[in-house]
């Protein structure tokens, strides 16, 4: 069986992110194995701009800021397979892939980062009553047909549920003469950025219908029309308030969902708010020496914040290769072999215990969201191997107005922070720095929630 | 004395700017950086945008290139802009930040490639 | 035989499963048989939207043409299964009683399937049921069981006898719509409209010896013009939730409530490729082509269903769907000749249990025509069909193999369901390939996963037009008229 210090599964933001990042930590066996054709995920179709401001301080299209990730592993000379579906990955980081040239292959991983992104929830999750016709896409699926294949998808269109890609479609759609009449959002706030709201739907004169969802599909061939309805409090459509759209085109932008089969295949658990793996502040999921990050962890609203996440877990995979071929090396210190050669034995023998984690001193914080924070990334907190900060990223269940943003160490008040306006659309985040825990070592959880005053 | 709300759309903040527009005189409040002032004054004076879309190619790999305006261009202009885009072909290969329509509409602004296209 | 000359001795309407089953087992003989199908496709009606279910055969009335069919039906369908590479397993079926009041119900069931002859039936108590499938819900107090009963795919099972029937020579003529049919001498005349993918509607007729009525919900339609005891179908709408994989083990058997006046109630069953399916509402309705969902079917769904099962995670919903069954006023299937029509040959009235019954009808029926025609068997029928492989079925010596051999065996296109490119291009390839993308879909599986078709779409499309050199602008989910695409950007 092939042996790599570190494989990549997804070739998208995430995935080049942690490669170059676990190359700068020293770490030269890599593999990226990614689905599509090309490098760069979902940022080739991205068209827009609005990318890397965080980065590179400056704003980027999808494709150009993919293409400066794609550029470093270039230069770098990271091996990457293209066209390469991963068909598994085992709890012992086994990964079997599949592509035309070599068929299957399976490769024992010293570690394995997970970067696969996410997929769209379709129409048949949201059970909207109705015809089935042609016309209905999901709004990255009509994007795609769009900036990469060149085709439009409809000539008059309605927009279901207010995320980014939908309310970005609208303008792209708009731009190619097609008329887009409305976009309804079940919610009574949009999911999407609000300068998304300003630039792709104001500037259009497009209007936004919050509180509203399509209660009937028409059209037995090719849509023909939408009936949209306002919606109560419990998400219920109001009777008598139905109206009805003539459009070729419904877009839905419903949601996206992290792609974890293999990660449930690796007997890996998922975490039931963000559909992503369990992780601690190494981004290590629960099963030893495989990372995740980026939307396959939890669904991110700005790439830069992708990038950063996986760089971290880049590093983080690396120095675990690291320390075990360490390990390996110390307990095989007659002989002379390479590092990487005993990392492989180590990995395929099992028997080792984890490396860095098996300190007697090892204490695990869970990361409990409460009052309004619906999740944490991480999950928990191992204060052993922590670095001298941990970003915890967080979204909140509601809009809220001049709330704070608070973190209790037990019921201790940290740290409290002002915010105008809170939006389940835009990810939060806390910093918790390793010297604020030092005081307190028997700590049972970290808490993190929204308060009014 | 006019007074206008508007959403900041330089980065994902989105914070909310109060423009209090005096004759000649112009206070914006609500910004958290500079580049939101900046934001509100050609917001209100003149807006611009950048404009983004796909041109066809011949002879690529892919049936289209991603193109931008190099700068933002007048938002009144944006239709302009557009027809030019979806009027022109080029061929492969294309190199991210050529030059694919020079002075696109009259606006002293080209649009450029915004990904790279190889030869199919 | 008359010496009067026919285009084809047979004209058989309809390419549903009814249609094809007849069809092939027409094709043992020596007759020229075309079939003529409205739609882009076989299986794109009744046939494509039901419960998926080989019924054991204690539901229709004792001595009735629909306990027969459909007790030889199920009987026939494990060498079928066999000969043509059908999906099929024999997953055993409950029916669930939940009060004390309705034991004599359940009772009569089990006496009506034993008199049907439906082997191996067992009364069990609610504990038992629940011992055998702990989903079942404390509200059960007892249940019949039939492990004979069992589930199958629908699609493969009507495209595989309609390959097979092609292999043995009938004739597919698709989109071609049968709009007026007229005796003729002994035989009859039927005129058909042509829909090319352009839309222009070319009229022609076609005179046949033999004329089958495999119409579904159109059944009455044709009868009628060709018989004065008229007919009537009313198109009675199912409404049904199907699952992700991840909830297809929440139950093992097909688990049916005891069947009151609107059919048999809500199922909830695994499907043969490890979904959760759960329906049928029952809405009699007027308009033929009525498969839209509605709110309140949807909610009698989520509503009936946990009467009999716990737990069932609706979260998972990956699709909801409905089709129509083509119910007679009288209950029983039509199945022969008209007296004031010879030679015109019902399969009308096929509601459920159609599926179970199709083989057995395409047998009778076939049998029938054989008879009349006095044509002889073929000498050279071919029985058995191999469906396109699976690879991520394969074990992996096996799959490794393939895709060596056809390398696009090793591209996967549709990651939800693990479909290749090269199982795409064999299900436009084959004789009656796909010629949509439902078609791909019905024949492969791709699109049929919880992303329902969001990533792969795109490249299907391509494939699809690479290989039948239809235009993408032409690329249709279905039949002309549903286009997925407007032109260029």
């Amino acid at each position: 069986m092939q042996y790599h210090d570190i494989v990549i599964v997804g070739g998208g933001p995430a995935g080049l992110a942690a490669a170059i990042a676990a190359r700068k930590t020293g770490i030269s066996d890599i593999l990226i194995l990614e689905r599509d054709n090309v490098l760069g995920g979902i940022l080739n179709q991205c068209i827009h701009n609005g990318f890397g401001l965080h980065t590179f301080k400056e704003e980027l299209t999808g494709p150009e800021y993919a293409a400066r990730y794609i550029a470093q592993v270039e230069e770098e000379k990271i091996p990457y397979r293209l066209s390469t579906i991963v068909a598994d990955i085992t709890h012992d980081r086994q990964v079997t892939y599949i592509n035309r040239e070599e068929g299957l292959v399976t490769i024992q991983a010293g570690a394995v980062i997970l970067a696969m992104g996410c997929r769209e929830r379709p129409r048949g999750a949201l059970n909207t009553p109705g015809y089935r016709p042609a016309g209905i896409y999901s709004a990255g699926t009509a994007q795609r047909l769009m900036n990469i294949e060149g085709y439009l998808v409809g000539r008059e269109a309605v927009i279901l549920g207010s995320g980014d890609i939908g309310l970005i479609m609208a303008r792209r759609m708009t731009l190619e003469g097609a008329k887009v009449k409305v976009v309804a959002e079940i919610m009574p706030y949009s999911g999407g950025l609000k300068r998304n709201i300003v630039q792709c739907l104001d500037d259009y004169g497009i209007p936004l219908k919050l509180s509203h969802t399509v209660v009937d599909i028409h059209g037995k061939d090719r849509l023909t029309g939408v009936t949209i309805a306002e919606v109560d409090e419990n998400k219920n459509p109001i009777p008598g308030t139905e109206e009805y759209y003539s459009c070729d085109t419904l877009l839905l932008s419903v949601g996206l969902i992290p792609e974890n089969e293999l990660s449930k295949g690796a007997g890996i658990s998922l975490n039931r708010v963000t559909s992503g793996p369990n992780v601690n502040d190494r981004l290590e999921t629960e099963a030893e020496g495989i990372y995740a990050c980026g939307n396959v962890l939890h669904v991110h609203d700005l790439v830069d914040f992708v990038s950063q996440e996986a760089a971290l877990a880049g590093e983080n995979a690396a120095e675990y290769v690291k320390r075990k071929a360490a390990l390996a090396g110390e307990r095989n210190a007659a002989e002379t072999a390479p590092a990487e050669k005993n990392a492989a034995a180590a990995a395929e023998s099992e028997e080792d215990e984890r490396p860095g984690y098996a300190e007697p001193d090892r204490h695990t914080i869970p990361l409990v969201a409460a009052d309004g924070v619906r999740y944490t990334v991480p999950q928990f907190l191992e204060t052993s191997g922590m670095r001298d900060t941990v970003t915890v990223r967080f979204r909140v269940a509601d809009v809220y107005k001049d709330r704070y943003i608070s973190v209790y160490y037990d019921d201790q008040l940290i740290s409290r922070k002002k915010k105008k306006v809170l939006a389940p659309g835009e990810m939060e985040q806390v910093v918790l720095t390793k010297k604020s825990l030092a005081g307190y070592p028997h700590m049972k959880r970290i808490t993190i929630r929204t308060e009014v005053e | 004395m006019e007074v206008k709300e508007l959403i900041c759309i330089n980065c994902p903040m989105g914070c909310p700017l109060t423009v209090t527009m005096d004759g000649e005189q112009l206070t914006v409040t609500g910004n958290t950086c500079p580049r939101g002032e900046d934001y509100a004054r050609k917001e209100i004076l003149s807006p611009t945008r950048i404009v983004t879309s796909s041109v066809r190619v011949s002879g690529g790999t892919i049936a289209r290139v991603s193109v931008k305006t190099k700068t933002d261009i007048p938002k009144g202009k944006i239709f302009d802009v557009m027809e030019e885009i979806r009027a022109v072909r080029v061929d492969a290969p294309v190199k991210m930040g050529d030059v694919v329509i020079a002075d696109c509409a009259g606006t002293g602004v080209d649009v450029i490639a915004t990904k790279s296209v190889g030869r199919a | 035989m008359s010496k009067q000359q026919y285009d084809t001795d047979v004209a058989v309407i309809g390419g549903g499963v009814t249609g094809c089953a007849v069809a092939r087992e027409l094709s043992r003989y020596d007759l020229k048989i075309c079939l003529l199908e409205r739609t882009e496709d076989v299986c794109s009606g009744t046939s494509k939207a039901n419960s998926a279910i080989i019924h054991a055969g204690y539901d229709a009335a004792a001595g009735s043409l629909m306990a027969k069919m459909n007790v030889e039906g199920n009987r026939l369908m494990d060498r079928l299964a066999a000969d043509l590479d059908i999906p099929f397993r024999r997953n055993g079926s409950l029916v669930l009683c939940f009060s004390e009041e309705d034991m004599p119900g359940l009772q009569a069931l089990y006496v009506r399937g034993v008199t049907n002859g439906v082997p191996g039936l067992r009364v069990l108590s609610g504990d038992e049921a629940r011992q055998m499938e702990p989903n079942l819900t404390d509200e059960v107090v007892a249940a019949l069981y039939a492990p004979t009963g069992g589930i199958v795919c629908p699609f493969n099972m009507t495209i595989a006898l309609a390959e097979n029937a092609c292999e043995n020579g009938v004739e597919f003529r698709f989109l071609t719509e049968v709009t007026e049919i007229r005796r003729s001498g002994e035989g009859y005349e039927l005129t058909v409209r042509e829909a090319e993918p352009s839309g222009a509607g070319a009229v022609r007729t076609i005179s046949a010896r033999f004329v089958v009525n495999a119409a579904g919900v159109y059944a009455d339609r044709f009868h009628n013009m060709v018989s004065r005891r008229r007919i009537s179908i009313t198109p009675r709408r199912g409404t049904y939730c199907l699952l992700d994989q991840e909830a297809g083990r929440h139950v093992d058997k097909t688990i049916f409530q005891l069947p009151g006046k609107y059919g048999k109630g809500i199922l909830v069953t695994p499907t043969v490729h490890g979904n959760l399916l759960i329906g049928p509402t029952a809405a009699d309705i007027g308009d033929k082509e009525g498969t839209c969902t509605t709110a309140e079917e949807l909610a009698e769904v989520t509503a009936k269903s946990a009467r009999g099962v716990k737990n069932i995670p609706y979260r998972q919903v990956i699709t909801s769907f409905a089709g129509l069954r083509a119910h007679e006023a009288g209950h029983e299937f039509i199945l022969g000749e008209p007296e004031d029509a010879p030679g015109f040959f019902d399969a009308a009235g096929i509601e459920s249990p159609g599926l179970s019954s199709a083989p057995a009808i395409g047998v009778y029926l076939a049998e029938m025509i054989a008879r009349k025609s006095g044509a002889p068997a073929k000498e050279h029928f071919i029985a058995t069909r191999k469906g396109i492989p699976h690879v991520a079925a394969m074990d992996r010596e096996a799959r490794a193999a393939l895709i060596a051999e056809r390398p696009d065996y090793g591209t996967i296109v549709c990651r939800c369901e693990n479909v290749s490119e090269g199982e795409i291009v064999d299900s436009i390839r084959r004789p009656l390939g796909a010629r949509s993308l439902d078609g791909i879909k019905r024949r492969v599986r791709q699109g049929m996963g919880r992303c329902q078709a969001g990533f792969c779409t795109p490249r299907t499309m391509e494939i699809l037009s690479r290989e039948t050199g239809i235009p993408m602008e032409k690329i249709c989910k279905n039949q002309p008229g549903s286009e997925m695409i407007t032109g260029e950007a």
